[in-house]
């Protein structure tokens, strides 16, 4: 594992704790430092504990971990949360002439910083800048130049004018000064910078960089955490290319305006969480049998029902592969990291109009709201390549008749696919459908067209399967007879556990796999492994029961599912655990 | 195609219709082909949305882009098909029990959006298709398979709940009335921004009180008045009046200005290159 640092501050909804960890997670990333941020947060407004969490590392960072070392506290419930990730030499920063923290007292063996920030604040000018004072107390401690902030109040107050930006200068300074002049810290932590220059981003906004880069022109939704992000980044961006997003009155229009879009020939997408996805599910069928490429990002949080709804799961892996009505052609694309979800949405535009099925992107609350930094190449646009399938124009339309010069948008061909003329095009006039229909998209009850129809449909599948590369991601010792197969954003976590397994001695080969439908096909690794443990956020296992169902054989399952994300440490005990190697090697949480 | 010579059988399929002989989707149907020709459409230019019901088969018996989409979705489909390519006719079109049952949220959203498409709805005051069940539009004595002692529910008024959602094109026209019906259609196309026509449709099979005898008898045509349709206080008396019932346009803003309009989004949507644009790293790098 990276050296890193990991710092958090913590309140109450409503103090301004995400804009704070984000201007430290900036500036962190300015000072070329690579960043991994986790929030936890509740559903409401004002009140109610939220903390921001950021680890830090020169090295790439790719997963959060069960340790803090610098806490902003700015209510004693902070220090209670994250008692189990505190330790002996932990910091605690904060204001003791707060009424609710001037009893506090930093338990045995950490450092309680008794910080006025509400003081200094006011001193720099005006109280709302208490957290400032605290970042730059916590830039003292971990030894970070607070010059390396300028940059990112820059951009956080640039907008307010100059004056509050130099106030907030004045703020962090006072934070830093007052450290200094009262205490004499002696902490190991010193954030060195670097030359690099990164990008910070989240996956709701990959997703949607991915959208607009992929060509994505229509964007419909219905707000709903945590994927209401990709509708507000898309919002005043789209527009910029010719596009444009639809607030709809609720998901069923979402999904409709989208499907009615991409009819029209638009790049078409909407995105939501489970209980929009539950309302999408009878159209969803109408977008597969009407042959039409959607993009549908599910970002899924903790169900069912309203659930857990600020807190991480991957429990719709099951709805996305079965849900709705019938039986429904699809594909299912589950991204295994922020970047990848950029990737992966440019490449379920292209399936959806190569293929013309709807396309599940499968992402989640840990991806959606962990923000990480990137070399700005791993996005290189110029890989990024649009294919629009078998459009035809008016030229060729001719060929896609029949004797009477009618289109047929559903012809029986032999890879599945089937033309598509967008409206305008002349002579391509023609029904689209929920309902069973003909080559022309005629409405059928006959026996032997239905049996075509349907096998063509599921043809695209077959041809998919063999057209496109749908290979796992492999890292690990390829050669270990452990074998871990994981989807979704588990891979980070993954791989920073398998590297604390290394240093135990420990060898796994891992298997992250991004595509759920279709998939590949991982007989043959099973076979050869002596152990097959498949790690999911979800209770009941859904992919390991998909894989024992492909593969005929019995896995072992890691599950978690009290709402948080799987953490490096300990799913590297889990996995030792799960092998039955624990008691060998004892893993240490630092 | 060219557009000047389409005749309104240039939208009609080759597909027989199924409807009950007598049904007044006929009638209908016949006035929105003659509006779409009238108007100087063709039938590879226009898009025709239809939801689910007796009514909703309507885009099977027309020939043009079309979807038959699901039960009460038509509009947002209608919707996005007109955002992404404004150069398209759209026509939506629906029974009383897809618009204003399980699709009114969907109504009242559209007629506030006003993007410029057209709505005809196919009021029977039935469910036609399922075989004969109450409607939002149905009488509250009404006795059906599942009102045997009558509704017991205040019927919805659909012009009212356009007039009040602040709906820019508000109309009312009769099936049988073949030429009127026509007439209104064609200008709620022309309108720019979300014609809407309610259309008395009777069902001859499962409607025997909201018969053509009884509109016939019982219709006031707000043309054979003085009604002025800008006027917003004598279009409210109208379509509140609870005596009364009128064919005609009853309502319409001509400083209307369709949504797709007003956020300044032109061009085809359906026109991308097949890169990303040249200045599209702009994007990552924002994120500094
Ligand atoms: C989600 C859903 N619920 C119910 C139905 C069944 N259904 C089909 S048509 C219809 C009512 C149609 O009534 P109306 O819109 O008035 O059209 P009409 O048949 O009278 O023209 C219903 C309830 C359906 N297709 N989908
Ligand atoms: S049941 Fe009624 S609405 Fe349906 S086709 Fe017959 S007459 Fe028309």
């Amino acid at each position: 594992m990276p050296e890193d640092l990991n710092w958090a501050i913590g309140g109450e909804a409503g103090d301004g704790i995400d804009s704070t960890g984000k201007i430290f997670a900036q500036a962190l990333s300015r000072a070329g430092r690579h960043v991994f941020t986790s929030k936890d947060f509740a559903s409401r407004i004002r009140g109610g504990y939220t903390a921001y969490k950021v680890r830090t590392s020169v090295e790439r960072v790719e997963s959060v971990v069960d340790r803090l070392d610098i806490l902003i506290a700015l209510t004693e419930r902070t220090v209670e949360e994250n008692m189990d990730e505190l330790h002996d030499g932990s910091v605690i920063i904060y204001d003791g002439e707060r009424t609710m923290m001037s009893d506090f007292e930093a338990p045995d063996g950490m450092i309680g910083l008794d910080v006025p920030l509400k003081r200094l604040a006011e001193e720099a000018g005006g109280a709302i800048m208490r957290n400032i004072v605290a970042l730059g107390a916590a830039c003292e401690v971990a030894d970070f130049p607070i010059e390396n902030l300028d940059e990112a109040l820059e951009k956080r107050f640039g907008g307010k004018g100059e004056a509050i930006v130099e106030n907030n200068r004045a703020a962090a300074l006072a934070g830093q000064d007052y450290v200094q002049e009262e205490y004499d810290l002696d902490t190991p932590y010193e954030l060195e910078t670097t030359d690099a220059d990164y990008v910070l981003l989240n996956g709701d906004e990959a997703i949607g960089m991915g959208a607009i880069a992929a060509g994505c022109r229509f964007y419909a939704g219905y707000p709903i955490t945590p994927a209401t992000d990709v509708m507000t980044y898309l919002t005043g961006r789209i527009d910029r290319y010719g596009g444009k997003v639809v607030q709809a009155e609720d998901e069923l229009s979402a999904i409709n305006m989208a499907l009615g879009a991409a009819r029209a020939g638009a790049r078409s997408m909407t995105a939501t969480s489970g209980p929009g996805i539950d309302l999408m599910t009878e159209t969803f069928g109408l977008v597969a049998t009407s042959e039409t490429p959607l993009v549908i990002a599910d970002v899924m949080r903790s169900g069912p029902s309203t659930g857990m709804p600020t807190k991480q799961e991957q429990g719709d892996l099951n709805m996305a592969l079965y849900g709705g009505h019938g039986e429904i052609p699809r594909f299912v694309v589950a991204p295994t990291s922020v970047s990848e979800c950029f990737w992966k949405t440019v490449e379920a535009f292209n399936l959806a109009e190569q293929y013309q099925t709807p396309v599940f992107v499968l992402s989640d609350l840990a991806m959606a709201v962990t923000e990480q930094t990137f070399p700005p190449e791993t996005f290189d646009m110029d890989e990024v390549e649009i294919n629009r399938g078998k459009v035809v124009d008016d030229d060729t339309i001719g060929e896609w008749q029949n004797d009477s010069g009618q289109f047929k948008p559903h012809a029986l061909t032999d890879d599945g696919v089937s033309p598509r003329a967008f409206p305008g095009t002349d002579g391509g006039a023609h029904m689209s459908t929920g309902l069973e229909h003909d080559e022309l998209g005629r409405r059928t009850e006959d026996t032997d067209m239905r049996i075509e129809q349907v096998d063509k449909r599921n043809r695209k599948v077959e041809t998919a399967r063999e057209r496109e590369d749908w290979s796992p991601r492999e890292f690990g010792d390829p050669e270990s007879g452990n074998l871990v197969v994981s989807w979704g954003s588990n891979e980070g976590a993954l791989r920073e556990a398998i590297d604390l397994l290394d240093e135990e001695g420990v060898d796994v080969r891992v298997l992250s796999v991004p595509y759920i439908f279709p998939r590949p096909d991982l007989t043959e690794e099973f076979e050869a492994a002596d152990d097959v443990v498949v790690v999911e956020c979800n209770a009941t296992g859904q992919w390991a029961d998909v894989l024992e169902h492909d593969t005929l054989q019995r896995v072992k399952r890691v599950n978690k599912y009290n709402g948080v994300r799987f953490k490096a440490d300990e799913l590297a005990e889990d996995l030792t655990d799960a092998f039955g190697i624990a008691g060998e090697t004892e893993v240490e949480a630092e | 195609m060219s557009s000047e010579n389409v005749r309104f059988v240039d939208f009609k399929s080759d597909k027989q219709p199924t409807w009950c002989p007598g049904c007044g989707d006929f009638g209908t149907m016949n006035g929105m082909m003659k509006a779409l020709a009238n108007t100087g459409n063709d039938p590879d230019n226009t898009f025709v949305v239809a939801g689910i019901g007796c009514s909703g088969k309507i885009g099977t018996y027309m020939h043009s882009y079309a979807l038959h989409g699901v039960h009460g979705r038509a509009l947002p489909v209608g919707t996005g098909v007109k955002m992404a390519n404004p150069d398209l006719e759209v026509m939506v079109a629906g029974g009383d029990g897809d618009g204003y049952s399980i699709g009114a949220g969907h109504f009242v959203h559209a007629v506030r959006r006003n993007v410029d498409m057209t709505y005809v709805v196919m009021d029977n005051r039935i469910y036609g298709l399922t075989k004969g069940q109450f409607s939002p539009t149905s009488r509250e004595d009404f006795e059906t398979s599942t009102s045997p002692d009558g509704t017991h529910q205040q019927p919805v008024n659909p012009l009212a709940l356009a007039l009040a959602a602040g709906g820019t094109f508000i109309a009312q026209s009769f099936s049988s009335d073949a030429q009127r019906h026509a007439e209104i259609v064609q200008q709620a196309v022309e309108h720019d921004g979300f014609g809407f026509v309610n259309v008395f449709s009777p069902c001859v099979t499962f409607n025997d009180v909201d018969t053509y005898d009884y509109f016939r008898d019982s219709l006031q045509d707000v043309g054979e008045s003085d009604h002025d349709a800008s006027d917003y206080d004598a279009a409210k008396e109208k379509i509140l009046d609870r005596d009364t019932e009128y064919q005609g346009v009853l309502y319409q803003d001509e400083s209307s200005v369709p949504y797709e309009q007003r956020e300044g989004v032109e061009g085809n949507m359906a026109d991308i290159d097949d890169t990303p644009p040249e200045d599209a790293m702009d994007l990552v790098r924002e994120f500094y």
